[in-house]
């Protein structure tokens, strides 16, 4: 993602010296103030989504379960921090290694190497910090799928392998700049924040464990209603104002490109919304609030792939698609019967593919002249570029797949992952932390 | 007729419910409450003891004709005691005679309208 950012800025970076010098301030350590200003609060704007997201799933479980879920996106921020710092990093961003299959550099170990490195003006520090939130909440993302039934400490043990094992490779593939997927076709597969890596991945990943594990007991005859939708509300806010972080921020910059990124991922979020709630409205006869928060989280789900290269009218197609394609997912599996609770799948996993394909006809004029400038003959079409997304996708996909059904097997296995009937019953809140979410309903 | 009234653990309520589900039994009346029986056994929450004052359970409450009262109360018996023995805690059945009993829409009245 930076690495993409750095050909386009050295081109024209020359132009910029010329006559915007003073207009930028640096502070001595080749440190551009401005730039890591925004990357900062970009950071802690995606660190906002993981509470948000922690509401969100909140509000829409059991009350017997509110607790056990929001810790399951708190627990991430704990578990998925120490990992990136200790050896997530070098995974991801350090030179290819065992062939590709992931990036090493032992001097990443710890962030050790990278205590005064600077690129482009912005900290290391800030580049690597910015990047561990989406190892955070990718994670996190796949507990909707699994909501209600799962056990604290199999869940602890299946994000860490499930980071190590699958976010790893797939954030080095897509966006590390010696990354296989980085490299596809002329200028890259486009991935402007996280498609494939984050919602194609966790999306996939929760579907593959919401079948293994099984649906929660009773599902579907017995009614699961929301605990707080105010609650829900409230976590759906967040994560489309802490998106502008996940977004703009992974412009690297703060820039024209910031500004196109952050247009296109307020486009597509309004414009999943309404048509959610127009198409539900319709079909039911009520738009409720959920529907809308649904289609907010559809919209932005699938620009977040799209937000470098679409342009407005294009952001407001992709979340009009998205939300359309996401409630038509969320009527199939109602009927299908595999139990992906909080939709993880439904939203995440189509929104991610609907967004990593549908981008190809929407994309820049600029950016498909750039690109066809980097090859050979000088020409390169849509229908190229739709190859390479295609390809980009399926390899998300399947690799998502099939190691987190290994991983699920071991884990389940060896620790146990899926709750055993008893504690499912009395709820995770009680049989795992000994706490109650809405303890303030009785006297005491 | 009989009014059944269980206290009983909350966490104890979906298998309370699964069972007299299974035993077709399946209007009931659910009510949070909160209260204070025999029940003083000491909690550890976060390294400190603490004895709760009132404890929340889940109180039911079931209409039946007389020839339902030992299935329904043996079915809660069953499902909320904790392990084989039962603990301290485990809550109170209360059975009272029921007078009449009529349905709002049809105005039916007696064992029929339950």
């Amino acid at each position: 993602m930076i690495l993409l950012r750095r050909r386009k800025l050295f081109v024209t970076g020359i132009l910029l010296l010329l006559f915007a010098v003073n207009s930028s301030a640096s502070d001595g350590n080749g440190v551009d103030t401005g730039i890591t200003a925004w990357m900062l609060t970009s950071t802690a704007l995606v660190l906002l989504m993981i509470p948000g997201l922690a509401m969100f799933y909140g509000g829409l479980v059991r009350t017997k379960n509110v607790i056990g879920t929001m810790m399951h996106s708190f627990a991430a921020m704990g578990i998925m921090t120490v990992l990136w710092i200790s050896f997530g990093y070098s995974m991801c961003f350090g030179p290819n290694a065992l062939g590709g299959w992931i990036g090493w550099d032992n001097n990443l170990l710890f962030l050790n190497g990278i205590d005064t490195e600077v690129n482009n003006g912005v900290p290391d520090y800030v580049f690597s910090m910015f990047q561990g939130k989406f190892a955070i909440i990718t994670p996190a993302l796949i507990a909707g799928a699994f909501a209600e039934r799962v056990t604290f400490k199999g869940y602890v043990i299946f994000i860490a392998f499930w980071g190590i094992l699958v976010y790893n490779p797939l954030c080095h593939w897509v966006w590390a700049k010696d990354g296989f997927l980085f490299n596809m076709g002329a200028n890259g597969a486009i991935d402007f924040a996280g498609g494939t890596v984050v919602h194609i991945s966790s999306g996939i990943s929760g579907l593959v464990a919401a079948i293994y594990l099984g649906a929660r007991r009773g599902y579907p005859r017995t009614s699961m209603p929301p605990s707080n939708l105010t609650l829900t509300m409230l976590g759906a806010g967040l994560l489309w104002v802490g998106w502008f972080g996940f977004n703009a921020g992974s412009s690297i910059n703060s820039g024209l490109d910031t500004a196109q990124a952050l247009t296109a991922t307020q486009a597509a979020a309004a414009a999943g919304a309404i048509t959610w709630m127009i198409i539900e409205g319709i079909h039911q006869g009520k738009a409720t609030a959920l529907g809308f928060a649904s289609g907010i989280l559809a919209g932005l789900v699938v620009v977040t792939p799209a937000a470098g290269v679409v342009r407005p009218y294009g952001a407001l197609s992709l979340g009009a698609i998205a939300a359309i394609l996401c409630y038509t997912a969320i009527l199939v599996k109602n009927k299908s019967g595999y139990d992906d609770s909080l939709d993880a799948f439904g939203i995440h996993g189509v929104g991610g593919i609907t967004g990593a394909i549908m981008l190809t006809f929407f994309i820049r004029k600029s950016w498909m002249s750039e690109a066809a400038s980097l090859t050979e003959g000088g020409t390169w079409t849509v229908m190229q570029q739709l190859g390479v997304q295609v390809a980009a996708v399926l390899v998300s996909i399947a690799y998502a797949a099939v190691v987190t059904l290994v991983i699920l097997i071991i884990v389940n296995k060896l620790f146990g992952l899926r709750a055993p009937a008893q504690m499912e019953m009395q709820g995770l809140d009680a049989s795992y932390h000994g706490e109650h979410g809405y303890g303030m309903l009785n006297a005491s | 007729m009989k009014l059944i009234t269980a206290i009983i653990r909350d966490t104890k309520l979906d298998q309370v419910r699964e069972a007299l589900v299974e035993n077709e039994i399946t209007r009931i009346t659910v009510i949070r409450v909160s209260g204070r029986g025999q029940q003083t056994k000491e909690q550890i929450y976060r390294g400190k003891r603490i004895v709760p004052g009132l404890i929340p359970k889940v109180k039911l409450e079931i209409a039946v004709n007389d020839e339902f009262v030992d299935i329904t109360v043996n079915t809660i018996i069953k499902a909320a005691r904790t392990n084989e023995s039962g603990e301290v805690g485990d809550g109170k059945i209360f059975i009272t005679p029921l007078e009449d009993c009529i349905r709002i829409r049809t105005g039916e009245k007696g064992g029929k309208a339950i």
